[in-house]
């Protein structure tokens, strides 16, 4: 027990003058200058595993669909080899490694599961699970198609929730500053908000010129009602004292609105930006598969109703890694505005 | 360093006129009932004078200064400073809250500027936070968000947000009540200096016997409930004043006694 511990001592104090020098403050944790093996292992033996039951796997499968699949596991051991092999000179990717690692070796030891459940014993049927390799094969097949969809996604859900933010904020400090306003829009805030967006979709297709229209207003209408109620509430309750000092320093309305009410009710606001986000991405693939023609929510129904089930999973794992990171750039943007509530917020 | 820019910035202090103040506001659990907080309140101050009110808790001083700053509007009677009526806040008269009430979203840096700002003021006038920062000693956390720093550094960064505006009058709640006994007597020989230099009025609410003496012109006293000005007690001690001075010390234990004398008189009644 006591032996490890030395050990990381040892390399901390002869390196922490350095360190110090280089991080400022920040004290660095035995753990970072030393990787252990479980860590940097995990990765090549999860894919080491994959490879096996592939192999296994793919006994009864023919040649193409493997091969892209057998590249994918390659690559992934060949990155997680050098990853291995470099990390103990770039403390960065040090760090990144012990926070990834097991998360990742967890995501491919759940693709073997996968695998093995479908191509393998075959106990779900077969056209409605394809396996991983399956899947893979459909996404590299259909590339073109699928980045088209991804783009024509991103232009509808940015150009709908755009439009729904600058017209909530406008709205919502309206309605949390000025009393008639608050008097009255409050009741058909609360009146229209809570309709899902989506329920207007068969109005919004026989008012509507086009469809790419309508589905930028539902969106923007989804966006709306929480980013308002979010950004009044929060302006709104503005901490009296706040605009009381603002006011002894001379501040005229234009200070109290922009510096004072919004900043403090910003923590406010940017959780209205969450749910908004939520709420578009289900009102974009919504509106995608019932009138849009274009976008992966079509891509979806589109390959379904050629019973062409690998391209379903396909677009669904894009539609993963492409709402979530969205939602990861929103999280950067908070953590960069609420600078000033670090250790206070933990969401 | 300060006294230079107060030649540059000649502010003079205005006086202030009480003129049968009152103010009540509702009582929480009773309808009909009000607090009664201000009772006819009348009190002349000069310009530059540095007058002290203590009392005990709930006897109104808060209320006074908000309705001195414009923050609220008496009942019935009329704040005066200079000739004029008082009727909304300003920047001539700075308050520095009991609560320090930073902006925690904005640095120390920033909270200082933010009158400046307010004012459309920064421009010309950005050269003068740093003087204010190091007044407060506050320069190495210039960056700093305000949930970093200690209650007493919270009050000091509240001191120089109100100070930079230069008032003609400055209201200070209890400003210096967080602060240790030694970083309290600096302070407290800072805000004198500025009172000297600037020739600012202020009206200075504190707790603290001795700081009142040691201070003030002239020391209020209230009563709570209605609140009211018991008496004026002119101080006469030299400045600079000695902390340990036998008059000094005389001083203090007759206006002790003075308070003391007030609560029994208010139990028997
Ligand atoms: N906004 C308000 N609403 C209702 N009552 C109030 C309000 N502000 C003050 N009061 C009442 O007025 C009285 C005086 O309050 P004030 O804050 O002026 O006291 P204070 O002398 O500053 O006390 P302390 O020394 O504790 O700060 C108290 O009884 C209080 O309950
Ligand atoms: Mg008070």
């Amino acid at each position: 027990m006591s032996n490890p511990v030395q050990e990381l001592k040892g390399p901390v104090q002869a390196s922490s003058p350095n360190v110090k020098a280089r991080r400022g403050v920040k004290i660095a944790t035995p753990a970072a200058l030393r990787l252990p093996a479980n860590i940097f292992l995990a990765i090549p033996l999860a894919v080491a595993v994959a490879f096996g039951v592939h192999l296994w796997a793919s006994k009864n499968q023919p040649a193409p669909e493997t091969n892209s699949y057998n590249l994918f596991l390659g690559a992934l051991l060949f990155l997680s080899i050098a990853a291995a092999a470099v990390q103990p000179f770039w403390s960065h990717l040090r760090r990144w490694m012990q926070h990834m690692c097991p998360i990742i070796a967890a995501a491919i030891s759940l693709l073997c599961l996968w695998e093995v459940i479908t191509s393998g014993l075959r106990w779900l049927p077969m056209p409605y699970f394809p396996s991983p390799a399956g899947v893979l094969q459909s996404l590299v097949d259909d590339r073109a198609l699928l980045f088209d969809s991804t783009w024509h996604s991103l232009l509808l859900l940015l150009s709908g929730y755009a439009l729904g933010v600058a017209v909530a904020l406008v709205t919502g400090v309206c309605i949390g500053w000025f009393a008639p306003a608050r008097y009255w829009g409050m009741p058909l805030l609360k009146v229209i908000g809570p309709i899902p967006a989506t329920a207007w979709v068969p109005l919004a297709m026989v008012v509507s010129p086009s469809a790419m229209f309508s589905a930028v207003g539902l969106i923007a209408l989804a966006v709306w009602f929480p980013v308002t109620m979010l950004t009044a509430s929060g302006i709104s309750n503005t901490r009296a004292s706040y605009l009381d000092v603002a006011r002894t320093l001379g501040a005229g309305p234009w200070y109290l609105i922009f510096r004072v009410a919004i900043p403090a009710a910003m923590p406010n606001i940017f959780i209205g930006f969450f749910m908004g986000l939520g709420a578009s991405f289900l009102t974009l693939v919504v509106a995608e598969t019932v009138g849009v023609k274009s976008g992966l929510g079509w891509y979806v129904s589109w390959a379904q109703g050629w019973a062409e089930y690998g391209k379903v999973y396909a677009a669904l794992v894009i539609m993963a890694a492409f709402f979530s990171t969205i939602m990861t750039m929103l999280f950067k943007v908070r953590d960069r505005v609420l600078v000033w509530q670090k250790g206070v917020i933990k969401w | 360093m300060v006294t230079s820019s107060a030649q540059t910035v000649a502010t003079e202090g205005a006086s202030l006129r009480f003129a049968g103040v009152s103010k009540d506001f509702p009582t929480p659990d009773n309808v009909e009932a009000r607090t009664v907080a201000l009772d006819n309140v009348s009190l002349s101050i000069a310009a530059g004078e540095l007058v002290s009110l203590v009392g005990p808790s709930g006897c109104g001083k808060s209320t006074l200064l908000r309705l001195t700053a414009g923050l609220d509007t008496p009942n019935s009677g009329e704040l005066y400073i200079g000739t004029e009526m008082i009727t909304g806040p300003s920047a001539e008269r700075g308050l520095v809250f009991q609560d320090p009430n930073l902006f925690p979203w904005l640095t120390v840096r920033h909270n200082i500027e933010s009158g400046l700002v307010a004012r459309g003021k920064l421009h010309e006038k950005r050269h003068e936070v740093a003087e204010f920062m190091r007044l407060v000693g506050l320069e190495t956390f210039a960056n700093a968000y305000p949930h970093h720093l200690s209650g007493g550094m919270a009050q000091r960064v509240a001191l120089a947000r109100a100070l930079i505006n230069h008032p003609k009058v400055l209201l200070l709640d209890e400003p210096l009540g967080a602060l240790d006994a030694f970083t309290r007597m600096r302070m407290q020989d800072e805000v004198l200096r500025l009172w000297q230099a600037r020739n600012t009025t202020m009206l200075l609410v504190t707790h603290d016997i001795d700081e009142a003496i040691y201070m003030s012109d002239r020391i209020v006293i209230m009563t709570p409930r209605p609140g009211r000005i018991e008496r004026t007690i002119p101080i006469t001690l030299e400045r600079p004043r000695q902390r340990n001075s036998p008059e000094f010390l005389r001083l203090r234990g007759e206006i002790l006694e003075m308070l003391h004398f007030a609560g029994a008189e208010k139990a028997t009644a």
